[in-house]
């Protein structure tokens, strides 16, 4: 019995290195995809079914406006000539399997130069390996997890590119903006426990911030009362709450604060972007609570977002959103990868995405970190009585 | 000091929505010594019914409140009706096995007629706070904790007194000798799971309007920790149910106010492993002998 399990734990660990070295070799034998003809093609791994259809829908139409605006401006300048973009979309249906075959799909048979999507974290990190296999770099208009573009030895992944920011980064702007804007020297903190995205927010903003923090309380994804957390808290005397998580829980907490009487600013990351938040906590308890986001209509006073705005609105007689703006900002940044190194084979475009700086996007402006994360603003949006009232740039 | 009282309140407003649904474990136990685990699946299907019945046909909170305790009651016949009632001659671990499936039919089956979006519950009541010295407490949380007392105190008088509630006694002492006497056993659990699962339409109702947010899968987690309170008080007495409940919700407090609010939901677990090994039969297990 137990000579048998032996021999099947060595079976499964040699069938593991023999998969790890094929992966090895086949990347090794390819160089990507070269541009050839007169276009570039453009693939795009979109989620435009299923549970993250939302957000994938919003990108498939960041993505087509930003291609049909570089074609009618004469297309791509490559060296002396202009080349048009070809958009080359899949549905991968919110599926992570789905979306490594159409990952595999987009770069072996369409050959496409670059790749915009998938959307969500979970499915870049699915994405990564078939992308990377064939040296087509990507951009995620919404993967913000921070290991997304890190390998597991914390080098950067090679072909992962972002155009939102990362979930630190937000830690980060909000430490800032508590401490600066809302002149907040002491806070209190109540994060979920219970994911890594809570916690990266909550040390990304212990790390930063210059005041106090006064308290530290956890609680889990899925709890429903606070009321024991908040009455601890309420004496300890400080100026605002951070609360790292997502809308279902800080709807309940902002609730349970407002009647119990806490009346301090309460801010989140963008895991409050939501309506449902203000529906839970209720309209009149949702006041003095702000939040992170990467565009809003109500922020961008400068010509390239506004004219963005429009142009949105022209062709899908809708108003733009986070997501469109960010995948349309992503179309954008491979164009300019492929100007700024003269070449739009794959390869040359990831080497230019990594360089990109000072690139005017309609989310900002953005330079690409070392570790493929863009530096821009970010925007806190502040809601009172359940509706965005203003919305600040924060550098 | 303050404080303390203060969680004592936030406490006992917890432990009394626990304490509602153990009862209903604790009854249907009591009667066929099935542990219903499909039981906070129906306090579920109150909070969505409640907030239906709100929305759409603009039910005020205790029109909501009853209407989902008749529709819960009824529910729980049907439930007992369909997965329960075949199986009354089979061995209990059968019974077990389709009350856990019972519970993911219910769960799935809500989560895909109606998604597994969270939803806010409408507020039909509007928040006032009182203060009493440096405590408070909302009408909400006075609500909870009359409403539940009040429902337990109506539950004893119909065990005590009514003679179904004899019928319930003598069919949870002995069944054959139930059936012997002339007693319709069929009848008699099919209002106990009535009344189990009224009390789940109510604590679901109440707690949607306190939360104001209800999912399909927002039974899980109540239903197991009232589980823990009714063998922690000792499964199959309705005395025992009600403290269970309330000692499990106040633990849960007096963890978070201690600061291992990451291991409350374990400590209610503990609970259960150390109650098992050191009495079995509950902190009221060996006073009553009568059991409903």
């Amino acid at each position: 019995m137990h000579r048998k399990k032996f021999f099947a734990a060595l079976g499964t660990i040699a069938l593991a290195s023999t998969l790890v070295l094929a992966g090895c070799s086949s990347s090794a034998g390819s160089s990507g995809n070269k541009q050839t003809g007169n276009t570039i093609k453009l693939g795009g791994n979109f989620e435009l079914s299923g549970a993250a259809a939302q957000y994938g829908q919003a990108m498939e139409r960041g993505t087509k406006l930003a291609v049909e605006q570089i074609n009618k401006d004469g297309g791509v300048k490559v060296g002396s000539k202009k080349l048009k973009i070809k958009l080359i979309q899949k549905d991968n249906k919110s599926d992570n399997s789905t979306v490594s075959s159409v990952a595999t799909d987009l770069t072996t048979k369409s050959k496409v130069n670059a790749v915009v999507g998938p959307i969500t974290s979970g499915a870049g990190l699915a994405a990564i390996p078939n992308y990377t296999k064939a040296k087509v770099p990507f951009i995620t208009p919404g993967g913000t997890q921070d290991s997304l573009t890190l390998q597991k030895s914390g080098k950067v992944q090679p072909y992962v590119f972002r155009s939102c920011f990362e979930d630190s980064y937000q830690g980060k702007a909000l430490a800032k903006y508590a401490y600066n804007t809302l002149n907040a020297k002491k806070v209190a903190i109540l994060a979920d426990k219970s994911t890594d995205y809570a916690q990266g927010l909550t040390k990304a903003f212990k790390a930063e911030y210059k005041g106090k923090v006064v308290t530290t309380e956890y609680y889990q994804s899925g709890d429903k009362d606070f009321n024991t957390l908040l009455t601890k808290m309420k004496n300890k005397g400080f100026d605002a709450i951070f609360v790292p998580g997502y809308y279902s829980e800080a709807g309940l907490i902002i609730k349970q604060a407002r009647e119990m009487g806490i009346s301090t600013p309460i801010l989140g990351a963008d895991g409050f972007a939501d309506p449902k938040l203000a529906k839970i906590a209720g309209t009149n308890n949702t006041t003095n609570v702000y939040y992170t986001t990467h565009f809003d209509t109500l922020a961008n006073t400068d010509a390239k977002a506004t004219n963005y705005m429009k142009a949105f609105k022209a062709k899908y007689n809708e108003d733009a959103g986070t997501f469109d703006a960010l995948a349309y900002d992503a179309t954008y940044m491979i164009k300019d990868a492929i100007e700024s190194e003269k070449s739009a084979d794959s390869t040359k475009i990831a080497d230019g995405l990594a360089k990109i700086k000072n690139f005017k996007g309609v989310t900002g402006t953005i330079t690409m970190d070392k570790n493929h994360n863009p530096q821009k603003q970010v925007i806190i949006t502040k809601v009172d009585n359940g509706k965005e009232v203003s919305a600040t740039a924060v550098k | 000091m303050d404080t303390i009282l203060q969680q004592l309140v936030n406490g006992l407003s917890l432990g009394s929505i626990y304490a509602l649904l153990a009862l209903g474990y604790t009854m249907v136990y009591g009667i066929i010594k099935l542990i219903n685990f499909a039981h906070g699946d129906i306090y579920m299907v109150g909070a969505f019914w409640g907030y239906y019945v709100i929305n759409q046909l603009h039910f005020n909170f205790w029109l909501a409140l009853i209407s989902a305790m008749i529709f819960c009651g009824l529910f729980g016949v049907l439930v007992e009706w369909l997965a329960y009632r075949p199986l009354r001659n089979s061995p209990r671990i059968a019974a077990l096995i389709t009350a856990i499936g019972v519970s993911f039919l219910l769960e799935n089956g809500m989560a895909y007629l109606f998604t597994s979006n969270v939803r806010s519950f409408p507020q039909v009541m509007h928040v006032v706070r009182y203060h009493l010295g440096g405590v408070s407490i909302s009408n909400i949380q006075l609500l909870i904790l009359v409403v539940s007392i009040v429902l337990m105190v109506l539950l004893q008088l119909i065990v005590r007194k009514t003679k179904m509630g004899k019928a319930m006694r003598a069919v949870s002492v002995d069944p054959e000798a139930a059936q012997l006497i002339g007693i319709n056993i069929d009848h008699t659990i099919s209002f106990t799971f009535a009344l189990g699962s009224a009390l789940a339409g109510a604590a679901g109702v109440m707690i949607g309007l306190y939360y104001n947010s209800i999912d399909p899968l927002m039974g899980m987690t109540p239903g197991i920790k009232a589980f823990v309170a009714a063998v922690l008080g000792g499964i199959g007495l309705i005395p025992g149910a009600a403290i269970g409940g309330f000692v499990i919700g106040l633990l849960e407090t007096i963890m978070q106010a201690l600061g291992f609010s990451a291991f409350k939901d374990a400590a209610v677990y503990a609970v259960l492993i150390i109650i098992l090994l050191i009495k079995p039969a509950g902190i009221l297990g060996k006073k009553i002998k009568e059991k409903v």
